[in-house]
């Protein structure tokens, strides 16, 4: 009986204005503990008093409070870096590095990786097009169709499906052969690769399965010794990419509880949520940046929150969200993510004073002189400068006299 | 008492023209030299008396007050020929790109200049940064040609520091500041110089003001010798060299020699600007120490800036180690009565403490509750001597101040560094006792992460009514029992007071009547009615608890087993308390311990701070009375387990290696699989790490089966909570384990080998830092030395770990300093920019909420159908 618009009513009544997260909350509750309408309405009761009693207050100082709760716990994280918990094979960095990451908003994280996910609805409609029934079918359908797509999404090498590998040094030449079971096994293409192959060499014969290159004709150039270019040119065979996203380089398929996830190692999302059967929704990356430019900056916060609290909570420290969501907000406020630091918010201050107490103190007085600067004095650190009560908690009230 | 009565509303930033510098001067300086041999300073000299006074005895030439009174009067030199400003010299060299050589105006466009000024004017307006437009307008403006005169540019490059070359030619600082000149005052803006406090060529120097002998006061050593300061010294070598460069010039001397000198000239002038400037070497002192110029004093941690400004000093605070006292409350704070002495309370005079303030002073400064100063309604200060209190006390009346030594119940601030979060300052009520160390609670030892090795701590004292009275509502230790990081408890009980607890209301824990009064009565506790019969330790601990406090969790203790048996838990881990009474579990981390404590998150929440301070002062006394009752010890035969255990420790491990070994085998003939996305190498070694892993857990397992928690000290302090772990209790009795550095097996040392004790290319688990023995047995020198590379490693972590996360702190509190909520639910910065539309998204303050929500709702239900009888 209890749905949010009955919970809203009684609101109105009581005059009390919630947040949206705390009337669902109740709204659940009441549902799973079957309350009546007297339960409901005392509930209520109760939970305004404490929610008067829990709210903030004026001018508390929740810059600071934020900034100390986030940075104290960094004491006690571990400097190293660990295995991805859950899937052994993957390396991410963890701890205060990934920390200092974050705040630093880094372009280039240590280690960019991604969770995909798949859209279940997806499978659905695939089984009934293609008319499959009994699970067991269904399940091996949707495995094949993971690790089909895992092996688009990771790099393969040329390396990774030769039988056979000949440098002849007689010929000049270097003759390979492909492994038909193997590119089948990693469910590529077979032209496709050919296709790949004929595009970065130019002198390539191909006869079926074995594959002849050869160094580029400008080997009559003196200066080039001919048995080098072939070493060279055997190591470039072997790496040739032959399929794989841009960017991303081991992926590792894993099943969590009933569903297939795999992880790479690199991170592009745009290529991976352009892809068939991928879940739009969860599938995602710890690259902040990557995901402002996907995504836009609201899923860069949530970015920035999630990845920070994942990061402490790993570490086995509580950080209360709102403390992480405020280092967020700051970092995201004007549109674009921007660094806890000098190259930041720090640096875009108003105040000269603030900019020359944190860092690069010559530089911008000089410059706030050329500038003809003015500081209103308004922050916390210039007031304190000069003397004065900051603005801050129980001196941010000023008394203004009625004038009759 | 004196209030604000002025308030700076804003401070302005420009550059001194050389007729405003020439304006302030007192004094034109010439002499390059700062005394005469009779030690008087030389007039027109660096120490000229119209600069100012320090000795307090002497009256000011210029403004007529008397030392320390005056703040000095500036001076000026007269260069003989211009130099470059090092600090500008990246500001001139881009202008001088952006603007023309011949017409002088900027490389743009009528239609850019239009367009460019009404979007830097329009920011200044709305006070943004103009700093992108400014760099936009220096790159827009490197045009080849003069879209004004047609004149081809030349390509303009600095020679750091200070030399600007114009194609192959340098141009000397006259010409550049000639060019500067010719600039329009319209195209100023542009260039990023602001037309109302600077010209451009001001920033190349004709005239070098010199800061008061204040500024650089000389130090007058024990031998008698007078030491200049740094910057006297700088100001001599530029009057030195630009008398030469006078002379030089006035008698016609070649152009290369006044160019040489001239450069000199600059180079004096840069390096007194600044003495890190790249590209110059830094001009040193005698001793070969660098110089200490205008930049350095203000640059960087020990800067004016960060350590003078944004940090001060202070008078009423003390500083001492600090040592623990179970018997002082938590709000409170034990001060040597030397301290006591020393830092004071300004009190003013009524009618109604007239007569307790000449009983203080009456005691003077030497007897405690004493007082220093009197300080009288005009302002003046008297010291009060036992000569002289009797002519106090009998002048002493209402309007009076009188200074007196601190007392019993006076509200300090305290301290400990790092201060990382607000929990590190709290105030705490004076309690007066002997010895010379600060005495704290030991409940309080969390927040501020102290321990009693040697820690020092710091005391403020309160100077007025606002700022005690503020203190004692939001600062006092009670307000902080709950952190803001979290909304759970941060105070609470540590060691013994868990292991007391726990030893208390532990099962089988029977008290005759007489040993229950004992107890309390230890504990000062209010003493029940007596029941005339054997008491249980849980109905001690009762006591302390509210009458209609309700829960039910589980302790610390709680074996995690799949199915909870609840009450018939063999380890009495679940705990009940109906109505006030501890029916079932027992007391321990988890109770009322700090970060974990839920009975006394409980109280602090729901019965306020005054009751949880109540609360945890009994409940520590109790537990340690309890635990002195009981008597607590261990030693090494905690970690003692019979020989049968260790054989099978020894077999296991055995077994374990052997396991290795057969791994190593199969990977040497290559029969090992690799794990995907893993190279042989690596899956080897987590295979290895794996197989030991386990090995030294089972090893532990087996031991533990011979830790029993009726009969063990150790046992009780690990499970509990109170101190260590079971980890460190099996690393004593049955194996150490694997070592690690870098997150890995150590395969480090020397060439394919760690050590020259094994063969090269070893993978074995000894080989690469498995320590098989156990602490007790000892370890051998191989393990000793790979022990040690684990725990060094352990240590420079820490140390770098510090450095860093105390750098993101300072970056963080930095960045959101300025934020706060606003009344209408807003967050905001001192610019008023919306942070977030409601605070958190829901408004409430972590720091008063239930682990970060308003309320446990379903806890809230069960109390309401409790209540309404269902």
């Amino acid at each position: 009986m209890a749905d949010i618009k009955s919970i809203d009513k009684i609101l109105k009544k009581k005059k009390a204005d919630f947040p949206e997260s705390l009337i669902e909350k109740i709204a659940e509750a009441s549902e799973r503990h079957d309350l009546n309408a007297g339960e409901l309405e005392e509930l209520i009761d109760r939970i305004k008093k404490a929610y008067e009693r829990a709210t903030v207050e004026d001018g508390e100082a929740v810059g600071t409070v934020a900034a100390q709760s986030v940075g104290e716990p960094g004491t006690q994280m571990t400097m190293r870096t660990f295995h991805y918990a859950g899937v052994a094979e993957l390396n991410v960095t963890l701890g205060l590095p990934r920390l200092i990451e974050i705040v630093d908003a880094r372009k280039k994280i240590s280690t960019p990786t991604m969770a995909i996910y798949f859209d279940e609805d997806y499978f659905e409609t695939r089984f009934k097009k293609e008319d499959i029934q009994p699970e067991a079918e269904k399940e091996r359908f949707k495995e094949e169709f993971v690790r089909k797509t895992a092996n688009m999404i990771g790099k393969s090498s040329m390396n990774d499906i030769l039988k056979n590998f000949n440098l002849n040094y007689a010929d000049m030449n270097i003759v390979v052969e492909l492994d038909e079971e193997k590119i089948i096994d990693k469910r590529l293409d077979r032209d496709d690769i050919i296709k790949r192959i004929e595009k970065a060499f130019k002198r390539v014969q191909i006869d079926n399965n074995m594959l002849s290159f050869e160094p580029s004709t400008s080997s009559k150039d003196e200066t080039k010794i001919p048995i080098r270019e072939l070493r060279l040119l055997a190591d470039k065979v072997r790496d040739l990419q032959i399929s794989g996203v841009k960017n991303i380089g081991k992926v590792v398929i894993s099943k969590e509880g009933l569903e297939w996830v795999i992880h790479t190692e690199g991170s592009n999302l745009g290529s991976v949520l352009k892809m068939e059967g991928i879940d739009k929704v969860r599938t995602t990356t710890n690259d902040i940046h990557e995901i402002e430019k996907i995504l836009g900056i609201e899923a860069a916060r949530n970015a920035i929150i999630r990845e920070a609290q994942n990061t402490m909570e790993e570490q086995g420290l509580t950080v209360d969200v709102r403390h992480i969501m405020l280092v967020a907000d700051m970092m995201t406020a004007d549109g674009s993510v921007k660094s806890i630091g000098r190259h930041g918010i720090s640096g875009e201050k108003a105040s000269v004073l603030a900019r020359a107490s944190f860092e690069e103190t010559g530089k911008h007085l000089l410059r706030a002189s050329i500038r003809g600067e003015i500081d209103h004095l308004t922050g916390i650190i210039e007031n304190i400068i000069i003397g004065q009560p900051i603005p801050l908690g129980t001196g941010s009230v000023g008394v203004i006299m009625n004038r009759r | 008492m004196k209030g604000i009565l002025k308030k700076i509303a804003q401070i302005n930033f420009g550059l001194m023209s050389p007729e405003d510098i020439r304006k302030m001067s007192v004094t034109k300086i010439v002499t390059p030299d700062t005394y005469d041999e009779d030690g008087y300073p030389i007039e027109a000299g660096l120490m000229d008396p119209r600069l100012g006074v320090i000795d307090p005895g002497l009256k000011c030439r210029s403004c007529g007050s008397k030392g320390g009174d005056c703040q000095g009067h500036f001076g000026h030199i007269s260069i003989a020929r211009p130099v470059i400003h090092v600090g500008f010299a990246d500001t001139i060299h881009k202008i001088l790109r952006s603007t023309c050589k011949e017409c002088a105006r900027v490389l743009l466009t009528e239609a850019e200049i239009i367009d460019y000024k009404d979007r830097i004017k329009n920011m200044i307006k709305n006070e943004e940064s103009i700093t992108g437009i400014i760099k936009e307008v220096y790159t827009a403006a490197r045009r080849e040609k003069c879209p004004h005169c047609d004149e081809e540019q030349e390509d303009i490059k600095i020679d750091k520091p200070v030399s600007i070359v114009e194609g192959n030619y340098k141009l000397t600082p006259s010409e550049v500041r000639e060019r500067l000149e010719k600039i329009p005052e319209e195209d100023h803006l542009l260039l990023g110089v602001n037309p109302k406090v600077a010209k451009p060529e001001w920033m190349v120097l004709t005239v070098l003001p010199v800061p008061p002998v204040t500024v650089r006061p000389s130090i007058t050593l024990e031998t008698g010798e007078r030491s200049e300061d740094d910057l006297t010294h700088k100001l001599v070598d530029i009057l030195r060299i630009n008398q030469r460069l006078k002379e030089n010039m006035e008698a016609g001397a070649p152009q290369l020699i006044v160019e040489d000198l001239w450069e000199l000239l600059q180079y004096h002038v840069t390096t007194y600007f600044d003495n890190e400037a790249s590209g110059v070497p830094p001009a040193r002192h005698r001793s070969g120490r660098p110089l200490k110029t205008l930049a350095q004093r203000l640059k960087g941690k020990e800067g004016r800036f960060r350590s003078n400004l944004s940090g001060k000093r202070v008078n009423f605070s003390a500083r001492t180690v600090i040592s623990p006292d179970p018997n002082i409350s938590i709000n409170e704070v034990g001060v040597p009565e030397m301290i006591a002495k020393e830092v004071t309370v300004p009190i003013y005079v009524t009618p109604w403490n007239i007569e307790e303030m000449k009983k203080f002073i009456n005691n003077g400064p030497k007897v405690h509750p004493g007082a220093n100063y009197v300080e009288r309604p005009d302002g003046r200060k008297v010291r009060v001597y036992p000569e002289t209190k009797d002519a106090i006390i009998e002048k002493l009346e209402p309007g009076f101040r009188v200074e007196r030594h601190l007392i019993d119940g006076d509200i300090v601030l305290f301290n400990r560094q790092p201060s990382l979060h607000r929990m590190s300052m709290m105030a705490h009520e004076v309690k007066v006792l002997p010895y010379k160390t600060f005495r704290l609670n030991l409940c309080v030892c969390p927040p501020y992460n102290a321990d009693f090795d040697g820690d020092e701590m710091n005391m403020h004292v309160f100077q007025t009514e606002e700022s005690r009275a503020e203190a004692k509502s939001l600062m006092r230790v009670q307000e902080h029992i709950l952190s803001p990081r979290f909304g759970g408890p941060i105070i609470g009980g540590i060691h013994d007071h868990i292991s007391g607890a726990y030893l208390l209301t532990r099962e089988g824990s029977i008290f005759e009547e007489d040993e229950v009064f004992q107890i309390l009565k230890h504990a000062k506790m209010d003493l029940p009615k007596p029941k005339g019969k054997p008491w249980t330790g849980k109905e001690i601990f009762s006591l302390l608890l509210p009458e209609d406090m309700n829960m039910v969790y589980r302790a610390e203790i709680c074996g995690k087993c799949d199915e909870c048996l609840k009450q018939e838990c063999k380890n009495d881990a679940y705990v009940v308390i109906e109505d006030g009474q501890l029916k079932s579990g027992v007391i321990d981390d988890k109770a009322f311990g700090s970060f974990a404590g839920k009975i006394l998150d409980s109280v602090v929440k729901e019965y306020g701070t005054d009751k949880a301070r109540e609360f945890l002062d009994s409940a520590t006394k109790l537990a340690i009375s309890g635990i002195m009752k009981k008597g607590f010890t261990t030693s090494t035969d905690d970690e003692e387990i019979p020989q049968e255990a260790k054989e099978r420790i020894e077999e296991l491990l055995s077994k374990a290696e052997a396991r290795v070994e057969i791994l190593i085998e199969a990977y040497e003939n290559e029969e090992l699989e690799a794990l995907p996305g893993r190279s042989l190498e690596e899956t080897l070694e987590m295979k290895i790490m794996q197989v030991l892993g386990e090995a030294r857990d089972k090893s532990g397992e087996i031991a533990e089966k011979y830790f029993d928690i009726n009969k063990n000290h150790a046992v009780v302090m690990a499970l509990t909570g109170a101190r260590g772990s079971m980890l460190n209790l099996t690393q004593i009795a049955a194996c150490v384990g694997q070592q690690s550095v870098r997150g890995g097996r150590i395969d480090r040392g020397y060439n394919e080998r760690t050590l020259p004790h094994f063969k090269k290319g070893e993978l074995g688990a000894k080989a690469r830092g498995f320590v098989h023995s156990s602490y007790k047995t000892g370890l051998d020198p191989l393990e000793f030395f790979f022990h040690a590379m684990g725990g060094r490693e352990g240590l420079v972590d820490t140390a770098i770990r510090t450095a860093q996360s105390g750098y993101m702190q300072r970056r963080l509190v930095n960045a959101l300093q300025d934020l706060s909520v606003k009344p209408d639910g807003t967050v905001r910065d001192n610019r008023g920019v919306i942070i977030q539309t409601m605070y958190g998204e829901d408004k409430v303050d972590p720091a008063k909420s239930d682990y970060g929500k308003v309320a446990d709702i379903d806890r809230v239900i069960e109390e309401i159908r409790i209540k309404s009888g269902k």
